[in-house]
């Protein structure tokens, strides 16, 4: 209620505000300001001409002036966009509504109540969409972010059909709609009107695409299978350059006039259609290269990292609308061409800012278009009704794009390893909504030539709006009545991206057995020349052995438990855990005694000082004889790293301070890596926990803490090592619980000293430490610069932390202070599964 | 040459047709490739396969063609391997990739679709115990990443641990003392690959 009251508020202001040009200018006043005509400030106006530097003589110094004329145009825009997004706050604020009504149907509809306040307060429409404000500032955004966010694989994969459907669908939809409705004209179906042949062609044209703005906003809420979302999708994106050009050959026609267009006219306007659409393509390709060699140096400038690519893609539009080519394709073949190679060049928060920044203007964009689609409609002057011309343009929009889907599909269904289904069929048909790319052409019709303008726009805003309000809402329950397969939305397991990635390679060796030339050979090939030299040029060298898919979900899954450890950790209370140093120290002896009878070549081998901390092998028992080294020569340094932390913490978060250039999100860089170490190590305990038989994390809290002690190191361990003891390499079973301590541990320090890697770490990553430079670094710290875009899983930093600057020789893992702090708590705690057996604090006090 | 060749290959040819699905000129011109393979032997070997040019830089080359002559991809109940395969074998692996027909009952679907799973689980299972164990995952994760060339062998080995984990966490939440996780099992396989569809994507052109 609050909310509306507001924008009840602002209208009032807004309509007050915008009496006096409205009736100076009239209709062809834009709403935006952007477009900066020239205004005729109408010093008559009560409210605007009040103060100002208009005024006359000025008798005496005025303290505060009133400068709404100053102020007028980027105020009134601003003001609109807030309006705008106002509204779809409020629409979103109702869910049940919009389950059932497709927001973009809720906005255009709120659109008609603002436009008809306006209408109620001015008498005549102040406020449209103009084709400039349209094509140049609100469109780019979203075309921007759909080629930035085009699923790749599916789109190149689809794309012959996306092409059939966006270049022949398109113009057959242009043709039939000209033709039939000229046909009805002539039948006199539609009383008398002054259109002829060429003029109902460019009618057709400029009705003919589907609209990417409008399809994406229902698609996005019905979540159909990815194939049939990217060719509707992909259809639409494309069709737009292809209506752009169908609307300037059929425009020039109209203005050549009937008898002077002859063959080679028609086979230019052919080959116009081909220049534009391919050119178009092609400078969004060379900007798409441009900013992937520039992120390659960007990372000195990394605040306005992220400003290149928008402002690139931008650049890449209106060049390819200066060259006349089709402005709506470059873009899009930028976003494409460019994603993969922004996206691994730049910092990771660089690239989340593009991504999220490319949101919020795209969401935006499409948010004010819908509005002002609404608010347009209010306005005497555009409609003229003539129920004929429109009840028929509505059908035959229908019918027609039924009858090409179908055929088309017929055809390609013919080449289709895997046919679209006839229900597919139907909702991509039925997905052929209009929205305000055919409004803008419409508004860009020049009424010398066209004298019925005003009747086709009326007649697009109703086509624009029975798609997308009525097919809008009745999509939904079609696509469930019918049952089209529909999409999952879920993260993909690690698993499965492996096997998804053998599985690709599986495609491409049968297909080379086999002897055939498929989509997979050329898939392949292109990744090869990729691979060879695109990301040569266009990727930093440091990035470029990062590019696997599979290492990629690895590490999105590590951050994504990095995020939930630490949530998880909040929600127990705080994070005190992590920095909690003293509680396990009583730990340490009580393990150390344990031990020492189970495992006496450990502790001789501790004993000779070789080994000089972490007796308690855990996972993470990673140790390279280099940062064994290292680690001494560390040790001071940690010890200052301790006191840093403990003695500047509070103060640290509060640190005040403004930088233009530096951003610095408040995050300790050896926090993170201690998470990070964490949540591998959890990983690894619930697998255990799961393979070693021991009972699961939750279930660990009811014991009682005898039968909590009975357990570890107990005789089902001994079991357990017959089952693999032949197996050498099997390193799930360094027990990091503290159950898999005994036997399974036995024989391993020793060889972990040699060998790189053991378990479940991620000693890969660390390959490239160098012993001296760690030397010199804290080891959290080297690790966080070394590894600092991808998670280093590593145990080492975190083993060390744990040091107080007292010189104890050994060190128990943190995990045990998490112990103690968890059990400590109440039951109810959250937090990550405790290792089976966890000796709570009060048992080694004993 | 050709026509004397097919008189006698008709039969066969139906028999074929019955047994993977695939039509006759499909068969045809598998024929022609398992000749221009074998260089006009009746048998396929390993050499022969490993000869194919565009095969080399397959990372998981060997998993391929080992597919190949693995008794348990030939629809029977055989087990091990084979030294040689013959035109028969060689189709009967190949319809493994044959793309489903347009209208299929759900049973179909899910047959066609366990049928092409087994075939990849198949191909992890080496020791054809039933199991995918951490070695034989590690292995396969190992020679999948193996032609990157910048990935080391550590973290080949991390991947495959973080998959087993990730596994063992999803299919068995909770297990018995004493128990241990042996490695996928075909259920668990089928159960994890669920939203992988799989049946209308292993399919090849033929």
């Amino acid at each position: 209620m609050a909310t509306s009251w507001r924008v009840t508020l602002f209208l009032c202001t807004l309509l007050m505000a915008c009496r006096g040009p409205s009736l100076a200018s009239g209709e062809s006043e834009c709403r935006m300001a952007r477009n900066s005509q020239p205004q005729t400030p109408s010093s008559d106006n009560g409210t605007a001409g009040e103060g100002g530097h208009g005024g006359g003589t000025v008798t005496t110094l005025p303290i505060v002036t009133w400068r709404w004329e100053h102020v007028k145009d980027p105020y009134l825009v601003a003001l609109w966009v807030l309006v705008c997004w106002l509204c779809k706050m409020i629409i979103e604020a109702n869910h049940h509504v919009t389950n059932i009504i497709p927001e973009s149907a809720l906005l255009i509809c709120s659109g008609f109540i603002l436009g008809g306040i306006i209408w109620g307060a001015d008498k005549v429409q102040t406020f449209s969409l103009t084709p400039t404000t349209f094509f140049y500032y609100l469109l780019p955004p979203i075309i921007i972010d759909s080629g930035y966010h085009m699923p790749n694989k599916p789109f190149f994969t689809n794309l012959g059909a996306i092409l059939v459907h966006a270049v022949i669908g398109t113009c057959w939809n242009a043709a039939s709609l000209g033709l039939s409705l000229w046909g009805c004209q002539i039948g006199g179906a539609m009383g008398d009107l002054n259109i002829g042949l060429l003029q109902y062609l460019l009618f057709g044209s400029l009705m003919a695409a589907v609209d990417p703005v409008a399809v994406l906003a229902v698609f996005d809420q019905v979540h159909v299978n990815d194939v049939l979302f990217i060719i509707v999708f992909g259809e639409s994106l494309l069709n737009d350059g292809v209506t752009v050009v169908l609307f300037n050959v059929f425009d020039a026609f109209v203005s050549l006039g009937g008898p002077r267009i002859n063959a080679a006219e028609i086979i230019k306007g052919i080959v116009s259609f081909f220049v534009v659409a391919f050119g178009g393509s092609l400078v969004g390709v060379a900007f798409g290269i441009i900013i992937s060699l520039l992120t390659r140096c960007t990372y000195k400038v990394q605040i306005i990292e992220p400003g290149f690519v928008f402002i690139l893609g931008y650049l890449s539009y209106l060049t390819a609308d200066m060259l006349s080519l089709s402005a709506i394709l470059s873009t899009t073949f930028y976003g494409v061409f460019c994603q993969k190679y922004v996206y691994a060049n730049m910092d990771e928060n660089s690239a989340h800012t593009v991504r999220y920044a490319m949101k919020v203007f795209a969401n935006g964009a499409e948010t004010v278009i819908f509005v002002f689609l609404g608010i347009s409609a209010i306005d005497k002057l555009i409609w003229v009704w003539n129920t004929g011309f429109i009840l028929l343009t509505l059908l035959f929009i229908l019918v027609y794009r039924f009858m090409g889907v179908f055929f088309l599909n017929w055809f390609l269904n013919r080449y289709r390893l895997i046919p679209l289904e006839f229900v597919e069929q139907v909702i991509m048909s039925y997905g052929g909504l209009r929205g305000a790319v055919a409004y803008g052409l419409a508004v860009m019709l020049d009424e010398n030539r066209i004298k019925e303008k005003n009747l086709m726009i009326g007649t697009t805003l109703i086509v624009v709006y029975f798609t997308v309000i009525l097919q809008g809402i009745t999509m939904k329950p079609l696509v469930l009545w019918l049952k089209v397969k529909r999409n999952e939305v879920r993260d993909k397991s690690l698993l499965e991206r492996v096997t998804n990635t053998l599985f690709n390679h599986t495609l491409v060796g049968i297909e080379d057995i086999s002897g055939q030339i498929g989509d997979n050979y050329f898939r392949n090939k292109w990744r090869e020349f990729e691979k060879k030299w695109l990301m040569w040029a266009l990727m930093k060298p440091s990035v470029r052995k990062k590019q696997d898919q599979i290492f990629d979900v690895f590490h999105q899954l590590n951050l994504k438990d990095a995020v939930e450890y630490v949530a998880e950790g909040e929600q127990g209370g705080s994070l005190e855990f992590i920095r909690n140093e003293s509680a396990f120290l009583d730990f340490k002896k009580k393990f150390e005694d344990e031990y020492s009878d189970m495992m006496p070549d450990i502790m001789t081998y501790m004993s000779n000082g070789t080994m000089s901390r972490d007796p308690i092998p855990s996972v993470s028992l990673e140790m390279h004889e280099q940062t064994m080294k290292a680690m001494r020569e560390a040790e001071e340094v940690n010890a200052h790293h301790l006191l840093d932390q403990h003695l500047y913490k509070s103060r640290k978060e509060h640190r005040h301070g403004f930088s233009r250039n530096n951003f610095e999100i408040n995050r300790d860089a050896k926090e993170v890596q201690e998470i990070f170490q964490r949540t591998m190590r959890n990983r690894l305990e619930s697998f255990k926990s799961a393979k070693m038989g021991v009972t699961p994390p939750k279930t660990i809290t009811k014991h009682t803490k005898k039968e909590q002690q009975k357990m570890p190191n107990g005789k089902s361990m001994d079991k357990k090592k017959s089952s693999y003891s032949g197996d050498e390499d099997f390193e799930f079973s360094e027990g990091d619980s503290a159950s898999g301590y005994g036997p399974s541990c036995t024989p391993f320090p020793m060889r972990a000293t040699n060998r790189t890697g053991a378990g479940i770490d991620n000693p890969a990553f660390m390959l490239d430490l160098d012993p001296t430079d760690s030397l010199q670094i804290p080891p959290w710290l080297l690790e966080s610069e070394l590894n600092s875009s991808m998670v280093a899983p590593s145990q080492r930093a975190q083993e060390r932390l744990p040091r107080t600057p007292s010189n104890l020789d050994r060190l128990t893992p943190l995990r045990f202070s998490i112990r103690s702090s968890d059990t400590q708590q109440t039951d109810g705690d959250l937090l990550p599964p405790p290792p089976p057996s966890p000796p709570p604090t009060d048992n080694t006090q004993k | 040459m050709g026509a004397l060749q097919s008189l006698p290959g008709q039969a066969e040819y139906c028999d074929l047709t019955a047994k993977t699905g695939f039509s006759f000129e499909q068969i045809g011109v598998l024929r022609k490739r398992f000749k221009q393979l074998s260089h006009n032997e009746e048998t396929l070997r390993r050499d022969h396969f490993n000869e194919i040019h565009d095969l080399t830089f397959n990372p998981i080359r060997a998993q391929i063609i080992e597919a190949f002559f693995d008794r348990r991809n030939f629809h029977e109940d055989g087990q091990g391997k084979v030294r040689e395969i013959g035109f028969e074998e060689f189709v009967v692996v190949m319809s493994h990739f044959r793309p489903p027909s347009l209208h299929m009952t759900e049973e179909q679907r899910e047959k066609i679709r366990k049928e092409k799973l087994r075939f990849l689980f198949n191909m992890h299972d080496t020791d054809n115990n039933g199991t995918i164990t951490l070695e034989e995952y590690r292995h396969v994760v190992e020679e999948l990443l193996s032609r990157s060339g910048t990935l080391e062998k550590e973290t080949a080995k991390s991947i495959a641990d973080a998959a087993m984990l990730e596994v063992a966490s999803i299919s068995v939440g909770h297990m018995e003392p004493d128990e241990f996780y042996e490695g996928i099992t075909f259920e668990h396989f089928l159960k994890l690959l669920n939203g992988f569809e799989i049946e209308s994507r292993m399919t090849i052109r033929f």
